[in-house]
């Protein structure tokens, strides 16, 4: 029988008067395992884990280590007690090396070459890869995970948590990164990995606690469990995890991107000479490591960004004719009637403005239209009542700061106000970003109406599983060049990874 | 232009570069914390206020002052009303997580008006405006090095020509400098400035790094202000809030030198030069500009040359910010509070 190295009983957590973030939940973490905590955004995950990290201290409750009570008041009270936590937002400092990464924060007579040697020795132990003297700045975000794990190990911690650790990884990078968690499993160290992908949880972990609305629902082995299972106990009722993806007949060319190219402040290119036609009745997606030129590619076709000269987006639309893009302004898109439909990544920056309500939202795309000073609200409030009852905004009225509602609202608003106006062209990126089970599959199903309204969608996606589930072509970037089309019906999952990584080579 | 001409103009480039050093090291320890301490006028008038109160009863009160112990006993005065200032800005910024600009602007006001309200009592006291001296103490800071003085020609008369608070300026600059880039405190104090959650969730102890950071930078500031009144104005005093114009340069200055206190010893000069450029500059040279630009008087040109140390900040920001070095930038989470349990 394995030791219990953490146990937590009957945690409680509260972020002011309306959020129970934990409620009541207990936990045990074992030595020597690989524990899972699966549930959707929101249901409190992460905060259970930052009250171990001493982030947070609980409202009520106990936490017991080996068997010792303990209060666990700030990070460092943690480390003491060898937990040490990988938070999704990496907290490193990018001006810094990873040496001096490693070093903030540690008595001063530690020397930093003994340290450099103890890094060295951990890095071979469990087969990290790690330039030591790298500045983070310089580092992809799979090193700067790799160097989080080494921080951590180095400060002595036997008690791993892991958020979200594979969030932004390639298929590559992620083996990469079970194997080394293996490795520590058999070195005894307790590790969490804190996660909403069913595939990883069913790979990597041995047993797997859930957590729904702050409360843990259930512990179960991996052996006695499938993803099916997890998911009901995710969700609390039987879900279908089947994307439809129906094929549309009669499709016509709506965008010709022609040797597309963008250069960000820094004069570097990051939309190289790109070129791919969009057709009305499919999804097209885009893959591509994060800060690929995804962001910059749409936001070229929608008039926000600046093309290089010999770039061309030519628009054809039964209703409208044919346009040329490049060299409008978004205003001008706009004001010719021409029906592109955008939803960003930065849904609270570019896409909505959070301290107005839905209402406002509704109008910022068509205000300029009304006819003397004064606003005219009639309309888009009827719009915008529309877009709450259709996709089930959760709001308490319309007015409600758009702000103050979770990810998962303000998505269904901003796509709401974009598929309103009847588009030719929808682009989406990163649409179901943070957004739990239930409104990505309501997200998807959206865009599949669109695809069968013979709309032309633009999907930016992250997940792998997903891109490979929904769309009918996907459109690889690889450092801002266009690195291959794949059929979305026959690519494999390996096939986007590699194309995703390994920018091939211009023929001689 | 005269060699003596040259001379007197380096000198005076000099002693005005000194005040605004001590500022620029003093906030440039506060930003590497994180905080954003527009308050750096108004500690330099509080310290500078301190020192002369301190000097003036001194002087007045006892039978037979003795220098130095009325030069500590200022250094003293200063130090302790200067780091109560900058407690006070800690407990505000950090403590009560008031936003940073609106305290440091406040601060500013607040040290103007301690400054013009004591300055006009010593004023009253000593029997008029423009009567206060405390030239016997300001002596004591104006001394000169023994043994330099006087020597090397002409290099010597710019170089070795100031009391020893203009080289403990200097010294003071590359010290700094020293700690932040060589030892182990000085890369968590960044640490704190760059990501105070990092740097948290490291063990350190960011809300007792902010304090000792606003409190060590106030005294230097505080200091800078002392400089301002025993040397820069030889020990008199005048409610004009002129220090409080040499305290915005500080600021200016602590993004010209990109963060370095190291630059900080030449970037002061410089912006002494430039500020005194007006009475400098040649007549001829201001004659044929002022054809050039069709001005009806020479004078005109005048107010043209003491715009210079702001150009130059402007010219250095824009050079600076094309280069886009990430080590060349501000400290990551300058101006913002830190609350662990934001969600």
């Amino acid at each position: 029988m394995k030791q219990i190295a953490v146990s937590m009983r009957g945690i409680s957590k509260r972020f002011g008067k309306k959020v129970l973030a934990n409620n009541k939940v207990d936990l045990d973490i074992y030595e020597g395992e690989i524990l899972s905590l699966l549930g959707e955004n929101g249901s409190g995950k992460t905060t259970l884990m930052n009250m171990l990290a001493g982030v947070y201290y609980p409202d009520e409750g106990q936490i017991f280590i080996k068997n010792t009570e303990v209060s666990i008041t700030s990070p460092k009270d943690a480390y003491d007690l060898g937990i040490g936590m990988i938070h999704q937002h990496f907290k490193l400092i990018d001006v810094f090396t990873a040496l001096e990464n490693i070093l903030i924060g540690l008595p001063s007579d530690e020397r930093e070459k003994t340290c450099r040697e103890e890094v060295e020795e951990i890095c071979n132990k469990y087969g990290f890869e790690l330039d030591l003297d790298k500045k983070i700045y310089d580092m992809s975000v799979s090193e700067k995970e790799t160097l989080e794990i080494v921080k951590t190990l180095y400060r002595g911690a036997d008690i791993l948590i892991l958020d979200e650790p594979t969030a932004v990884l390639t298929p590559q990078e992620i083996r990469k990164l079970f194997t080394i968690l293996r490795n520590m499993k058999e070195d005894g160290k307790s590790i969490v990995i804190i996660t909403h992908k069913l595939n990883e949880v069913m790979e990597i972990s041995d047993r797997i606690s859930v957590l729904r609305k702050g409360e843990n629902v259930g512990t179960v082995l991996k052996s006695e469990t499938n993803e099916q299972q997890l998911t009901e106990m995710m969700v609390g009722e039987k879900i279908t995890l089947d994307i439809a993806r129906d094929f549309v007949e009669d499709k016509a060319k709506r965008l010709e991107v022609k040797h597309l190219r963008v250069k960000n402040a820094d004069d570097k290119m990051v939309v190289d000479d790109i070129s791919f036609d969009l057709y009305s009745g499919e999804i097209l997606g885009i893959a591509g490591i994060s800060g690929s030129g995804q962001k910059e590619l749409l936001e070229a076709i929608m008039g926000l960004q600046k093309c290089e000269e010999g770039s061309s987006v030519i628009y054809n639309s039964t209703a409208h004719g044919v346009h040329e893009l490049v060299g409008l302004s978004t205003k001008e898109i706009i004001a010719h009637g021409l029906h592109l439909a955008f939803v960003p990544e930065d849904r609270l920056g570019m896409g909505l403005v959070g301290n107005m309500g839905m209402t406002d939202n509704v109008m910022l795309k068509r205000y300029r239209k009304g006819s003397g000073p004064f606003l005219h609200r009639k309309q888009p409030e009827a719009t915008a009542q529309k877009i709450k009852d259709e996709l089930e905004v959760l709001t308490p009225d319309l007015e409600y700061p758009v702000r103050k509602l979770s990810g998962g609202n303000v998505q269904k608003i901003l796509v709401g106000r974009e598929i309103n106006n009847k588009p030719t062209v929808l682009m989406t990126a990163y649409a179901v970003r943070g957004l739990d089970i239930n409104t990505s599959y309501a997200i998807y199903n959206l865009l599949n109406e669109q695809k069968k309204k013979g709309v032309a969608v633009i999907y930016v996606g992250e997940d792998l599983d997903v891109l490979l589930a929904l769309c009918d072509r996907i459109m690889v970037l690889c450092s801002g060049k266009l690195n291959g089309i794949l059929d979305g019906r026959s690519a494999s999952k390996e096939e986007v990874g590699y194309l995703m990584t390994h920018l091939k080579q211009e023929e001689e | 232009m005269s060699a003596s001409q040259i001379i007197s103009w380096c000198v005076a480039a000099i002693t005005f570069g000194t005040v605004i050093m001590y500022g620029c090291i003093g906030e440039t320890i506060n930003q590497k914390a994180g905080d954003l301490n527009l308050g750096v006028p108004g500690v330099m008038q509080i310290g500078g206020i301190a020192s002369l109160a301190c000097a003036f009863l001194y002087e007045n009160n006892v039978s037979a002052p003795n220098p130095w112990v009325s030069m500590i006993l200022c250094l003293l005065a200063t130090l302790v009303a200067s780091a109560l200032a900058g407690a006070l800005y800690a407990f505000l910024t950090v403590t009560q997580k008031v936003n940073q600009n609106v305290t440091g602007l406040t601060l500013t006001i607040l040290g103007t008006g301690i400054a013009n309200f004591f300055g006009g009592n010593l004023m009253k006291l000593s029997g008029g405006v423009g009567t206060i001296s405390v030239s016997f103490t300001a002596a004591m800071f104006k001394a000169k090095l023994p043994f330099l003085f006087g020597k090397f020609g002409t290099f010597g008369s710019i170089v070795f020509s100031h009391g020893w608070m203009v080289y403990l300026a200097l010294l003071l600059a590359f010290g700094i400098q020293f700690f932040l880039d060589r030892t182990r405190t000085g890369l968590n104090l960044r640490a704190v400035g760059e990501n105070p959650a990092t740097a948290d969730a490291a063990g350190i102890n960011v809300t007792r790094y902010k304090y000792l950071a606003a409190i060590i930078g106030s005294m230097i500031c505080g200091v800078g202000g002392l400089f301002y009144v025993m040397d820069y104005i030889q020990g008199t005093w005048a409610n004009d809030s002129t220090i409080e114009a040499l305290g915005w340069l500080a600021v200016a200055l602590v993004i010209f030198t990109s963060w370095r206190p190291r630059n900080a010893t030449w970037g002061a000069y410089l912006f002494g030069l430039c500020y005194w450029a007006y009475i400098y500059i040649p007549t001829g040279i201001s004659k044929f500009l002022a054809d050039k630009l069709k001005l009806q008087n020479v004078t005109y040109m005048q107010n043209l040359y003491k715009m210079l140390p702001y150009l130059v900040t402007i010219v250095v920001l824009c050079v600076v910010s094309r280069k886009k070095k990430r080590e060349n930038q501000a400290p990551a989470s300058l101006g913002q509070s830190y609350f662990r349990e934001e969600r």
